[in-house]
């Protein structure tokens, strides 16, 4: 996956910018609520949970499971064409929110649901850094 | 919303030709149907005072119900451009019902078509392929429409052990009521290995799980049940309705394998008064093969991951316990995209009018349609019936 040529691309706003200048740096920030203590995803000017408005950012650790998968075996455009078998899935975090990905670095077959797996970042612009995800390493907590 | 049952009923349905349509445009398609409608109606279009439409994809316009206005030269009090996806067209049945019983017209056309086999532009195509997900948290990671559906079928395999024959079986009952109606697209029929040895598409959704990608359009003509009895073909009233809107985006959705079908169905029963055993004849939406399992159990049909046993069992298919997709469904009669759903709500008036020929479904007095759009998001439920309550 190292050509992103033609690959459709994020268009950060406003209220996501911050999020995003955070994925160029390789960091996966959360929205932690400061009411209720429920982290989410994606970054929202209010709580999903419980309506509030004081939301801090905070590190995920960056490690989750594999909540669904597909792989993809036709491409949605022709810049994705190379990749094919690619897998798309489901990751839930370990905080507790769930993030759509690839799941990298591995046979697209060995990809299962429970799968544990930790962020790793794709640098398809200078601006734009995806988190993806990929089987957790061994000796990694 | 109680106050909706018996009020408005369906006096006109139409479809035009499905499949490949390349005489006519998708605006003029779409005033095909409501003509064919009126026809059905027995009405002139200066009857019409309620206009509903949805956009075309191949010839969007900025307003377009008011461009469909135009078009007919009609001038109605009442006019909306509905916009939910695949649940727009039972989205629209609810406003229209609303629109009569509270007086704010008398007479509504909802008419649909589009042209997604022969109408797309290239520039159109990848539009529709790239406007699908969350621009900056799922498009970028490339997946198609059916691989947005395998991850909800996926989880339902996990979490109840449903299998892909199962899923298969869902083609195969569609394709058995196709093979009944003249005007489907896909009449062969096949077989669940027919289906597995079919291309996969995004695992665990092969080629023939997924539904056609086709021209066409439909339209249904209501009016207030006083004046029901007026026309030319049975009434057909509106007993229930009700909607469920859980989410957009599949990556933000409460549950992957439990979907707002469940408040849509529970909402439109109780108005009803009626629950799934006196349901006769149900159409669900059928974009994909494990989307009808998950609505066979949030109506009520089946208790939650049995629905797989249920439709192996060709409980669905003809003759079974349940006829469902009595046109063959999306998977199997036509699927242009937003209007493919209205092609479920024609196919329930004319099996409850009894003039369904060879695939009628004997003493069929209630039908249930069920639409949704987005990717499992909106839902929308109707019960109609023969008789008003």
């Amino acid at each position: 996956m190292a050509d992103y040529q033609g690959k459709f691309l994020p268009r950060p706003g406003p209220e996501t910018e911050s999020w995003w200048e955070h994925c160029r740096a390789h960091r996966l920030m959360l929205q932690r609520c400061s009411g209720c203590g429920q982290h989410q995803f994606y970054p929202r000017v209010v709580c999903a949970s419980c309506g509030g408005g004081q939301l801090e950012w905070q590190p995920s650790a960056g490690q989750g499971s594999v909540q669904t998968y597909t792989i993809c075996r036709l491409p949605v455009a022709e810049a994705y064409a190379a990749d094919v078998p690619y897998v798309v899935a489901l990751v839930r975090l370990d905080e507790g929110p769930v993030m759509m990905c690839n799941v990298i670095g591995c046979d697209p077959d060995s990809v299962a649901v429970g799968m544990p797996v930790e962020v790793v970042f794709e640098d398809r612009t200078d601006e734009i850094s995806m988190p993806q995800f990929r089987p957790r390493q061994a000796g990694d907590a | 919303m109680e106050s909706l049952r018996g009020k408005a009923a369906i006096v006109g349905v139409a479809e035009t030709e499905v499949g490949k349509i390349t005489h006519l445009g998708a605006t003029a398609l779409c005033v095909d149907a409501a003509k064919r409608a009126l026809d059905d109606a027995g009405l002139a279009k200066d009857d019409i005072d309620g206009l509903v439409t949805c956009n075309s994809m191949t010839e969007p316009y900025m307003y377009h119900a008011e461009a469909v206005a135009e078009y007919l030269q009609i001038f109605p009090r009442y006019c909306i451009s509905a916009n939910a996806g695949g649940g727009t067209t039972f989205s629209s049945i609810q406003h229209a019902a609303t629109a009569i019983a509270t007086g704010v017209c008398k007479t509504v056309l909802v008419c649909l078509a589009d042209r997604l086999r022969s109408g797309l532009t290239r520039e159109q195509a990848k539009k529709m392929q790239s406007s699908t997900g969350h621009p900056q948290f799922e498009t970028p990671y490339g997946a198609t429409v059916p691989a947005y559906y395998a991850l909800i079928a996926r989880a339902h395999m996990h979490a109840y052990g449903t299998t892909s024959e199962q899923m298969a079986a869902v083609a195969v009952s569609g394709r058995q009521h196709a093979a009944r109606n003249p005007s489907a697209q896909m009449r062969e029929p096949i077989t669940v290995d027919d289906v597995l040895a079919s291309r996969m598409i995004a695992d665990p959704l092969h080629l023939l799980d997924c539904s056609l990608v086709s021209d066409g359009g439909a339209a249904i003509i209501m009016t207030s049940a006083e004046r029901a009895s007026d026309f030319p073909h049975p009434p057909v009233y509106l007993l229930g309705c009700g909607e469920g809107h859980s989410h957009e985006h599949i990556s933000q959705a409460r549950s992957l394998t439990t979907s707002a079908a469940v408040e849509s169905g529970r909402r439109a029963y109780r108005m009803a008064g009626l629950g799934p055993r006196d349901v006769d004849v149900a159409q669900l939406y059928d974009c994909f093969t494990p989307v009808v399992l998950i609505e066979l159990e949030d109506l009520g049909f089946c208790a939650k991951g049995e629905a797989g046993a249920f439709v192996a069992d060709m409980e669905t298919a003809p003759g079974g316990s349940l006829p469902l997709n009595t046109h063959g469904g999306m998977l199997s009669h036509c699927h242009p995209g937003n209007p493919g759903a209205m092609y479920l709500l024609t196919e329930a008036v004319t099996q409850l009018r009894g003039q369904a020929g060879e695939r009628q479904v004997d003493g069929a007095e209630v039908a249930l349609a069920h639409a949704q759009g987005g990717i499992m998001s909106s839902h929308a439920t109707l019960i109609l019936g023969r008789e008003s309550g």
